[in-house]
């Protein structure tokens, strides 16, 4: 054993970038919600950024682990400490053997990473590390993680022997990770194939009301409360896939944006779709957090998510570099 | 279908596309959509992900950064997937090019397992054992696999047999064969369901531990029959 679930949290899960060409068969890709933050968690330990990480929630899990160990966390700041030292956010640590992560309070966002150096030693299923709840596969045992689940580190791929040290130390460099967002104050939407079935007084409504957060979000939506919009149409619309960030309009007037583990399909009108370079905010937001939207184009769309690529890209040359360094300086003699 | 019906391409975010062919549910103009979906399996375009069948669309997923890299900065990758999926549209109407594989699937129509069987059949105003004979008379097209992984949308039942969906989504367990309007549907695990249930078949329609978890492909044609609780005790054994 290597690392021992020692407190369940609210709903923590194994997750990578996600379960790619399989929505045929029905099986959506998942993944991690904010994939910003998961891959600045990865890279800040040297990971590939489609390495597992594990997803938490507040409250969140107790964590031990046995051996020395490199992490970093990312996303959501739930006040982390180890033995009782905190350590910050988009820093990689290296811990003692028998140390107990734990988390406090959360401070800000929803959801916060755990990348682990080497990964965790799981076998992927169809291609990736991602827990899907409904199927209940993939990931660990295909559930959310308990008390007293242990997961084996992946050793192997540990090229530094941080078995050997005896230290607690943050490393001295951290991540921007406001950097490569692009957000302000406004979710950039594209527009939907059925964003002309509503009426021209709900489209207006659209792009100015605020549109609120309720509680009856989760990894596979966010349901969204506003004064309700009204399709001129009275068609029905026969069932056709969706997105990751694609806002359908629900019979009752009300929005649910789809999130990570949306289904495949699905049949209600798709008035617009997020720009998947502010998935990562959306995905840190809460209940009764208030939004609103803004059309723009695919020029822009493309454009952004290219920056953020590229941000995280320039990142990870960096943070490879500074590790390679640190480690010749402090570890190897 | 003797001519190609029109098509539009709309965006579905900056990630995927959408080519529809009409917001319709028509063997023949899906049977289109699964041609085109098995000519790019075969082919893919370079930087697609992956493409999804719908009743009359098809919805390709792609790669920005990996498009971009290739093109020069003023074409978006949307362009790029919109100009190159035009090739892939037949010029005529085409027989679906992926071979047609016929699933019989068993199903115990016994009240245990079909607690809206005579529902539907007092509402049609036909007896139960009308509506079983109705279900099993017909192959079943698969226009689609959606929902919940494994979930196929088939049709089309006999207007005898076509039915409302429920007011309210109740749990229904996995195996559940379910009807609503025309199509027919088996639920793969115990969910939320809204279609009447009809009956249950002890297949395992998804299975983690197979290669391809799924049982059904979109294109496939499935025939139902009927078969006693105590044959439906032995092949759910038999399979577990």
């Amino acid at each position: 054993m290597n690392l021992k679930i020692l407190k369940t949290g609210m709903l923590d899960s194994i997750q990578d970038s996600g379960r790619l060409g399989y929505q045929q068969f029905g099986i959506n890709p998942g993944g991690t919600m904010d994939k910003y933050a998961a891959a600045i968690a990865n890279i800040l330990v040297g990971n590939n950024t489609d390495e597992a990480v594990i997803e938490m929630h507040f409250p969140a899990p107790a964590i031990f682990f046995d051996q020395p160990a490199m992490i970093a966390l990312s996303g959501a700041d739930f006040s982390a400490n180890i033995n009782g030292t905190q350590i910050p956010l988009n820093h990689a640590v290296i811990i003692n053997k028998n140390t107990t992560l734990q988390f406090h309070t959360p401070k800000n966002k929803s959801r916060c990473y755990l990348a682990v150096k080497g990964g965790v030693k799981i076998s992927k299923w169809l291609n990736s590390y991602s827990t899907n709840l409904v199927a209940e596969a993939g990931g660990f045992l295909g559930r959310k993680l308990l008390k007293d689940d242990t997961l084996e580190l992946n050793n192997s791929t540990n090229t530094y022997n941080l078995k050997d040290t005896d230290d607690f130390k943050i490393l001295p460099w951290s991540a921007n990770e406001d950097f490569g967002i692009q957000y302000k104050e406004e979710f950039l939407v594209m527009p939907g194939s059925e964003w002309d079935w509503l009426d021209k007084a709900s489209q207006e409504k659209f792009l100015k009301n605020p549109f609120f957060i309720s509680h009856n979000s989760d990894r596979m939506g966010y349901r969204l409360a506003s004064e309700p919009l009204h399709s001129a149409t009275k068609t029905e619309l026969v069932s056709s896939a969706v997105n990751f960030g694609t806002i359908q309009l629900l019979p009752d007037g009300q929005l649910i944006i789809l999130m990570a583990d949306h289904q495949t399909t699905g049949g209600y009108p798709r008035l617009g779709n997020i720009i998947s370079a502010h998935l990562s905010i959306l995905a840190q937001m809460k209940a009764g957090d208030k939004i609103q939207f803004k059309f723009t184009d695919h020029q822009t769309a493309e454009n952004l998510i290219l920056k953020q690529q590229q941000h995280l890209t320039q990142l990870e040359i960096a943070c490879k570099l500074r590790l390679e360094n640190y480690i010749h300086e402090n570890y190897r003699h | 279908m003797d001519r190609l019906p029109s098509y539009k391409i709309s965006s579905l975010g900056e990630t995927a596309l959408i080519i529809d062919f009409g917001n319709t549910i028509d063997e023949s103009i899906n049977k289109l959509v699964h041609s085109l979906f098995y000519q790019l399996q075969n082919d893919p375009i370079p930087g697609m992900i992956e493409a999804v069948p719908g009743y009359s669309s098809l919805t390709i997923y792609y790669d920005i950064l990996f498009i971009r890299n290739l093109l020069n900065k003023q074409t978006t990758a949307f362009e790029w997937i919109s100009e190159s999926i035009k090739k892939f549209i037949p010029k005529e109407n085409i027989e679906t090019g992926d071979p047609q594989i016929l699933i019989k699937v068993p199903v115990c129509y016994e009240i245990e397992y079909a607690p809206d069987l005579s529902f539907i059949a007092s509402q049609n105003k036909i007896s139960p054992d009308e509506v079983i004979y109705l279900h099993t008379s017909t192959d079943y097209h698969i226009y689609m696999l959606g929902f919940l992984p494994g979930f196929a949308y088939m049709g089309m039942v006999d207007e005898k047999i076509s039915s409302s969906r429920k007011q309210k989504p109740e749990f229904v367990e996995a195996g559940s064969i379910g009807i609503a309007g025309k199509q027919t549907g088996i639920y793969p695990f115990r969910s939320q369901g809204g279609w009447q249930i009809i009956g249950r078949t002890p297949l395992k329609l998804f299975d983690k531990e197979k290669i391809n978890p799924v049982l059904f492909k979109a294109g496939d044609k499935v025939q139902f029959y009927s078969i006693t609780k105590d044959e439906f005790e032995d092949i759910k054994n038999r399979n577990a």
